[in-house]
């Protein structure tokens, strides 16, 4: 077997927790699909047959192949965690590392792409890289966020991503929180790669292509937790450290490695580094940089790669305007049609070309529905315009109402004539009727949100 | 004896197939071949007869007048005999009937090569044309590689790679017409595309191994060759002989999907070629009844036995050789990156002999710049041109050592392009050219030029960029222009002084000689 694809799914959503406190992220419909289908869809499409999947006990219940619509006869194994302590993505890994038999393909659950997977993954192999990313252009997001009151939110912290020439080997990753007094770059760098591109408009898709010695590196060191947050960046910094000279014996490498506290990741990997593959390498008459006196990788053995999409679809709905944002790209990258053939729509109504309507929905006459998607088992009355909207399932909306940019989460009731602009509506929550709102957080009230987030450092 | 027999047996068919000038062939070649065949008469006199029964049963088209039958053509000497004949013979006809019957022949042959794809006559040969219905099936097929151009050969080959279950990979790009008949890949639309990520048919190493050889990360025959038996030995690691079937036999058999995907990624080098014939020997001759892990054992040291022959201990005794000839003074001209050659200089240097290089580059791979650093970085003394400058600075060069992808049953040494060209000139300035070549890279084939089979690139490896600007950039929207890149050339042996080998120092001619001793060996 080549590689494991291992999805991490039981992160709490802490960035939007206005939709996540009542339904887990997971299972959050984009698309009238969950949101775990998108990424377990990407690795069945490719060809994956097996799924380890992290997460909590509650997601798990509902992770059952019908309720995920999954197609083909891909194996889900659900591995469950406790979510008391704080568990990164790193220490989950090291949760299941007796089931990891070969390398590694970390996904999180709230990647929504249609990437070519094997760019990512051909870089992985033929370079025989210790690991390879995937990173996006980041776009920016055009729809207006419901119930943010007109307050901007503090821009994120920038990542600050160094590649070389090639564009294709990760040379320097930092995130802008972590450089208080600036950017420095090792002259160590900058001497094996003269010319190096620093981008910072760059979307992380937490997909990690891992190496076997990387995972058992994370079992000998307990220290680390998130995988994002630690171990790429010491992955990277690992690649221009100066390379432990090979002791030739075994004794040597016992007693260096008591030295040291910490196994070596080098001498970890370049045990499987074979005589037959240097002999390769030094016949091949190839090299990955010229200009220099050095071998090809520079004699490195640990190698980070990274494949930057340039055009193509990527989101990670880990804030609400990604969620929006998901939800309106989604009809592009479902093959199911729009409208599902259970819904019963009536005559005189308009669904846009850009609408998706769920499964058994009932939508009555002289409604109108522009740009939106309607969840499941929903009930839309007569009269009623919705636009740039998301309804999740269950909702039902009366006559006569007007919903322009807003997020009604599942089982929500909205009363006869209302009028609902750029609204958060929450879940189970009943909208009086001829109730006029703009531009609000209709769930539940703010001090009892704050109490429901926790810091994790999950990809949330 | 054999051959010499075959080939009287051969012109007496000839002469016997045809009318009243036929009695005077016959009295030609019986005069010729008396001594040898008495003892064989009766032989010769049973094939004539069943061969005239079925020229009976085939003479239903035109009558034709000459008795040249087509002859396969390894018989190459038997050509040569039919043809002295022909010549004789045509004084004996007027110009108009000569030209009217070469005509009626060469439709016939036209319509005959339309119908049969895989006869490996070449038609306008001019004196041994054949008729229709006297042509004999062909020994010898073409191999698919050089069939491109013909739909029905792509048809075959993209069966037998479903039914290996092997994606077949795309044509690319518009193809200069005269070599229309080879693959052309883009490096941009890997294999990798078209399987299923965690490859399950295929093993991870030779995906893994795949990959590297279309982007060119192996790249040189020597390395793509220890490349192939190191994946070869990861494939027999983790090998399990299914119930009820052989380790013999089974594992040839999955050996071979995974040929047919190596050759899709990039075509197989002649040093591959041996190098697979050898496992797939060794495999078939493990006993019955040996334990699987005792038999992966005797492979897998095998294979490590192979590499340090017939590549590591080869080298050194190469190495050796060249030494010798390498004196004081010396001023040595290499071309491309050819390790062996590299390993030469580096180890005569380690020997103190004072020389200096001069390192010859070409594009698109421009090789000679990873040469150029693995000499400096020893201490060589070297100087870089490009090939165009080669007639420049020949003068001043001693000698001249070029690397070999293969040497050629008749002598021809098959190298990256470019090197016939250095070859070339050197001979015009009496420069010695020698050639370093491993044994194990000599090969059955043979050519004599460098159109028939060749291996092309992408042509996209053409485009450059200069000052921002890429040239060439939208070359595919020009109907009229092709981008060739050609990879291999072949040299004549005129050009060539002398061959290294680990066998010693042979001339070029004598490979045939080498090529029969191997296989008396094995």
């Amino acid at each position: 077997m080549e590689l494991q694809a291992v999805l991490m799914a039981a992160g709490g959503g802490s960035r939007m927790m206005e939709l996540t406190y009542n339904t887990h992220k997971p299972l959050l419909p984009v698309g009238n699909k969950p949101l775990i289908w998108y990424p377990l869809n990407l690795l069945e499409r490719v060809g994956f047959e097996e799924v380890i999947i992290i997460t909590t006990k509650d997601v798990q219940k509902m992770l059952t192949p019908d309720r995920l619509k999954l197609d083909g006869k891909m194996k889900l194994d659900v591995v469950c965690i406790q979510l008391e302590g704080e568990m990164g993505t790193a220490d989950a890994l090291r949760h299941v590392q007796q089931k990891i038999k070969t390398d590694v393909l970390v996904l999180s659950c709230d990647l929504i792409t249609d990437v070519a997977l094997h760019e990512v993954v051909d870089l992985f192999r033929a370079h025989n890289a210790s690991m390879a990313m995937l990173m996006s252009k980041l776009h920016e997001f055009t729809e207006t966020v419901p119930g943010q009151k007109g307050k901007k939110k503090a821009g994120e912290q920038r990542d600050f991503v160094g590649v070389d020439a090639t564009g294709q080997r990760l040379l320097f990753m930092a995130n802008e929180a972590d450089l208080e007094d600036g950017l420095t770059i090792r002259k160590s760098i900058m001497c094996k790669h003269p010319s190096m591109r620093i981008r910072t408009g760059l979307l992380d898709a937490h997909l990690y292509c891992l190496k076997r010695c990387v995972v058992d590196f994370l079992v000998e060191n307990k220290n680390i937790s998130s995988i994002r947050g630690e171990l790429i960046p010491y992955l990277v910094r690992k690649q221009f450290s100066k390379s432990v000279n090979l002791p030739n014996n075994k004794d040597e490498v016992e007693m260096s490695q008591k030295m040291e506290g910490q196994t070596n990741l080098e001498i970890l990997g370049s045990c499987k580094d074979e005589e037959l593959l240097r002999l390769t390498q030094e016949r091949s008459c190839w090299n990955d940089h010229h200009g220099d006196m050095s071998e090809a990788y520079h004699g490195g053995k640990v190698r980070c790669y990274v494949h930057i999409m340039e055009d193509g679809v990527c989101y990670r709905v880990n804030t609400l305007a990604a969620y929006i944002e998901a939800n309106r790209m989604a009809p592009k990258l479902i093959e199911d049609p729009p409208i599902h053939p259970s819904a019963v729509i009536s005559e005189c109504t308009q669904v846009g070309a850009d609408s998706i309507i769920g499964a058994s929905c009932q939508i009555s006459d002289k409604t109108s529905i522009k740009r939106s998607t309607v969840g499941a088992s929903s009930t839309v009355r007569e009269k009623v315009k919705i636009t740039n909207s998301i309804l999740m399932n269950g909702v039902t909306v009366e006559e006569g109402c007007n919903i322009q940019g807003s997020v009604i989460c599942s089982n929500a009731v909205i009363g006869r004539n209302a009028d609902i602009k750029y609204c958060l509506v929450g879940s189970s929550q009943r909208i009086e009727p001829d109730a006029r709102h703009l531009d609000s957080n209709l769930s539940i009230n703010d001090s009892a949100l704050g109490s429901l987030k926790m810091s994790r450092d999950w990809p949330a | 004896m054999a051959d010499a027999d075959e080939t009287s047996k051969q012109a007496e068919r000839n002469t016997n197939v045809g009318d009243g000038i036929a009695v005077k062939k016959q009295d030609i070649a019986r005069a010729k071949n008396e001594g040898k065949e008495l003892t064989k008469d009766e032989k010769q006199r049973l094939r004539k007869e069943k061969k005239q029964q079925k020229k009976n049963k085939k003479d239903d088209k035109g009558e034709s007048e000459h008795e040249n039958v087509p002859l396969p053509p390894s018989q190459a000497v038997v050509q040569c005999q039919s043809q002295k004949v022909c010549t004789s013979e045509k004084p004996a006809k007027s110009k108009a009937e000569q030209r009217a019957e070469r005509r009626a022949r060469q439709e016939a042959d036209r319509a005959a090569k339309g119908k049969k794809g895989e006869s490996a006559q070449q038609p306008p040969s001019g004196k041994s044309k054949a008729p229709p219905n006297e042509l004999q099936p062909v020994v010898k097929r073409l191999p698919e590689h050089v069939q491109v151009d013909d739909p029905a050969a792509v048809r075959k080959l993209a069966k037998k790679l479903e039914r290996q279950q092997i994606p077949v990979r795309s044509e690319y790009g518009y193809k200069v017409s005269l070599f229309s008949h080879l693959h052309q890949y883009s490096r941009k639309a890997p294999l990798t595309q078209q399987i299923s990520i965690p490859s399950t048919v295929i093993h991870p190493y030779i995906v893994r191994l795949g990959l590297q050889y279309s982007q060119g990360i192996v790249a040189g025959s020597n390395a793509r060759s220890i490349a192939l038996l190191h994946a070869f030995q990861k494939v027999i690691q983790d090998y399990k002989t299914p119930p009820n079937e052989e380790l013999s036999r089974d594992l040839v058999n999955k050996l071979k999907p995974y040929i047919s995907y190596l050759n899709q990624c990039r075509p197989l080098s002649a040093s591959m070629g041996n190098a697979i014939k050898y496992v797939k020997k060794e495999i078939s001759n493990i006993p019955c009844l040996c334990k699987e892990e005792e038999a992966k054992k005797q492979l897998l040291s095998c294979i490590d036995n192979y590499i340090k022959e017939k590549i590591t201990l080869a080298a050194t005794t190469i190495s050796a050789y060249a030494i010798e000839k390498i004196s004081n003074g010396d001023v040595i001209l290499v071309y491309g990156c050819s390790s062996l050659v590299n390993h030469i200089l580096c180890d005569a240097f380690d020997k103190k002999r004072k020389f200096s290089v001069i390192v010859v580059d070409s594009r698109p791979r421009l090789e000679g710049r990873e040469a150029l650093r693995r000499l400096v970085k020893k201490g060589i003394c070297c100087t870089y041109v490009l090939i165009s400058a080669v007639s420049y600075i020949l003068p001043e060069v001693s000698k001249v050592f070029l690397g070999a992808h293969a040497l050629l049953a008749n002598g021809y040494v098959m190298s990256r392009v470019g090197t016939s060209q250095i070859a070339l000139v050197a001979k015009a300035y009496n420069v010695p050219v020698l050639v370093c070549c491993e044994t194990y890279k000599f090969c059955e084939r043979v050519q004599t030029d460098s159109f028939v089979s060749n291996e092309l690139d992408d042509p996209d490896d053409l485009m450059v960029t200069r000052k921002g600007k890429i040239h060439l950039e939208n070359w595919q929207d020009i109907r009229q222009l092709g981008l060739l890149n050609l990879v291999y050339d072949v040299t004549p042996p005129d050009f060539v002084d002398l061959v290294i080998t680990d066998l010693g120092m042979i001339p070029c001619t004598s490979v045939p000689v080498v090529l029969r001793v191997k296989n008396v060996d094995q």
